[in-house]
């Protein structure tokens, strides 16, 4: 999780990502952060994130993208 | 059928009153045949155009929902004696099965939309090409009408069969829903582009007569019938005359005519938008919003996310991610990472999907080079804004200007004068002369124009522009009023006498003045033809 806040961090210093549940619903993530994270993620988890998993659901929260990450890394 | 038309309005009264009176159950039957109709009086070889996309989207849908479902049992049956490894190859295999239905079914439905729409497009690059390269040899232009709604229903139905592949929504197993889903009248002419998801429910639903949510509707028809009629009617004879004698009208007219057209552009889209989604309500169905305030963006990202969002987002789920994510985009992210640095590397697979999706939306638009200039062009201003960002970040803390009134007032002008200017690509709709009319602006110094009286002599009189004026405070007012929440709820508050005036007021605006009778002519939407 610590790994996941920081390249959210990272691209927006300003949002508090361990509390907000709101980041695709607010409009904290554009389309650009999202392509942007998952290639990070790709690299730092060594998953593949697929366009289909891109919902809102997956990404309104870091707790939601971390479920995710859980959620592929057992199925690879 | 135009939307403006008393075919239209009669047409539409015998749909409610039917949609009401036949026992509910056959209420989605009913709204099938009726688009179907509607769909006829368009053009009755059209149809077969709607029905090839229907049925081979149903019959795609169907088969890869049935490879998925074939899935989900064998995998639940040998649970305990698969290893996860074998597993997941057994899964990859069948999504490779599902792949391959999909992509069929994408190339038939892309084919037909390619052949009717782009077909005289390339036929005359290939001219252009055969002429530059000094060939006496041209081919013939091939005599093929665009069915209505073509681009639309088919990336809704093409955005349904990816759902159903990407386990997003089940295949719906009635043909005929499939098909209404497809046709239904409301958004043939120009879209929104809804999702099976969002829209299915309340499609298929029955309904009983509500009051309010009827009265809600007819209000919002009415309110779309001003904006196209009052307004983007009205204002199209000083569009028309400004644009098309490119020789008369140059330098400060260019800049007249580039916002007029905006204001043309954004009563007759939103207006046909706010008839086609006050229809639907009418009829208790909900179609998802297509436009959120568009011009009170303050950057061109802002005002895609506002503007068309139902096409905006339907490009970024199923072109813009795909692409951007997929494993060779990935594998040369790292490549240019690699070769360009970090900074550059990682921004390559957004700036090339981007460019493609922009490269699909000027295309989508229209088979002829000025869209494509026109989507590139917004690609690129995007893209600028993008790299200037941490300058911005910059000026903003030196300045402290960030939140403030004026400020904002001058990033909403910039974003309306930035779109304008791109469109003048649409107004032209030829790129070399655009650009020679947009540079007259810089050459050809009119601008006394207006106020020495010329803009009285370009089809416009001076109660147009007493109209038009009082329709923009209007649009402006309501605008404004619904950043805290429904104008309608608000109005629906008020005393009856109150409510009464509005409205009533506002469908003897539409008229007594809306643009027809003698020297008008309803005309049809912009985006229809699209």
């Amino acid at each position: 999780m610590e790994d996941l806040l920081e390249i959210l961090s990272d691209l927006h210093p300003e949002v508090d990502f361990e509390t907000c549940g709101s980041l695709i619903d607010d409009k904290i993530l554009d389309s650009f952060d999202i392509v942007s994270i998952i290639s990070e993620i790709n690299d730092q988890f060594d998953i593949t994130i697929s366009a289909e998993k891109i919902t809102p659901d997956n990404f309104n929260s870091a707790k939601a993208i971390y479920a995710l990450i859980r959620e592929l890394e057992d199925e690879e | 059928m135009l939307f403006t038309s008393y075919e239209f309005l009669g047409f539409l009264a015998a749909v409610f009153l039917l949609y009401y009176l036949i026992p509910k159950r056959f209420q989605w039957g009913l709204l099938l045949v009726c688009s179907y109709v509607f769909y006829f009086f368009a053009g009755p070889s059209y149809l077969l155009y709607i029905l090839a996309t229907t049925a081979t989207t149903y019959f795609t849908a169907c088969r890869i929902g049935k490879l998925g479902e074939k899935q989900k049992a064998y995998i639940k049956s040998v649970k305990e004696t698969l290893s996860k490894d074998e597993r997941k190859a057994y899964k990859e295999k069948m999504k490779g099965r599902q792949w391959k239905w999909l992509l069929a079914c994408l190339l038939i439905n892309l084919g037909i939309l390619a052949v009717v729409k782009y077909t005289n497009f390339a036929i005359s690059n290939v001219n252009g090409l055969l002429r530059i390269a000094g060939s006496a040899k041209q081919f013939g232009f091939l005599d093929i009408a665009l069915p209505m709604g073509i681009s639309f229903y088919t990336f809704q139905a093409l955005g349904y069969l990816i759902d159903v592949y990407r386990g997003t929504v089940p295949a719906e197993k009635n043909p005929f829903k499939l098909a209404l889903f497809v046709s239904f009248f409301p958004q043939l002419v120009q879209g929104p582009i809804s999702r099976f998801g969002d829209l299915a429910k309340s499609l298929f639903a029955q309904h009983a007569f509500c009051g309010k949510t009827v009265s809600y509707g007819l209000q919002r028809i009415l309110w779309g019938y001003f904006k196209k009629l009052v307004i983007a009617d009205r204002i199209l004879a000083g569009v028309n005359t400004l644009i098309r004698d490119t020789d008369a009208y140059r330098g400060a007219y260019v800049f007249v005519g580039m916002l007029f057209y905006a204001l043309e552009l954004y009563a007759d889209f939103t207006g046909g938008i706010d008839i086609t989604i006050g229809i639907a309500e009418t009829l208790g169905i909900t179609v998802k919003e297509n436009f959120n305030r568009p011009y009170f963006s303050k950057s061109i990202k802002e005002y895609w996310r506002r503007w068309h969002i139902t096409m905006g987002t339907w490009f970024t789920d199923y072109i813009f991610y795909p692409i951007s994510v997929c494993k060779p985009m990935l594998k040369f992210s790292k490549f240019a990472r690699a070769r360009f640095g970090e900074a550059v590397g990682k921004r390559m697979p957004v700036y090339l999907s981007s460019f493609a999706v922009w490269f699909a939306t000027g295309i989508w638009h229209g088979a002829s080079w000025n869209f494509i200039v026109w989507g590139l062009g917004n690609w690129a201003v995007i893209m600028i804004s993008q790299e200037l960002e941490p300058l911005y970040a910059r000026f903003h803390n030196r300045f402290s200007v960030q939140g403030k009134f004026g400020f904002k007032l001058f990033q909403v002008i910039r974003t309306v004068l930035l779109m304008s200017c791109l469109r003048t690509f649409d107004c032209y709709r030829n790129v070399p002369l655009t650009f020679r009319m947009f540079g007259t602006m810089f050459t050809e110094w009119n601008w006394r124009i207006l106020w020495d009286g010329s803009l009285l002599r370009i089809g416009l009189g001076g109660l147009d522009y007493i109209l038009l004026a009082l329709g923009v405070l209007l649009l402006t007012a309501v605008s404004l009023l619904q950043r805290t929440g429904s104008v309608r709820d608000k109005i629906a508050e008020k005393p009856y006498p109150v409510r009464f005036l509005v409205w009533y007021g506002l469908f003897l605006i539409v008229l007594l003045a809306g643009a027809y009778g003698a020297g008008y002519d309803a005309s049809q939407f912009i985006y229809n033809q699209f």
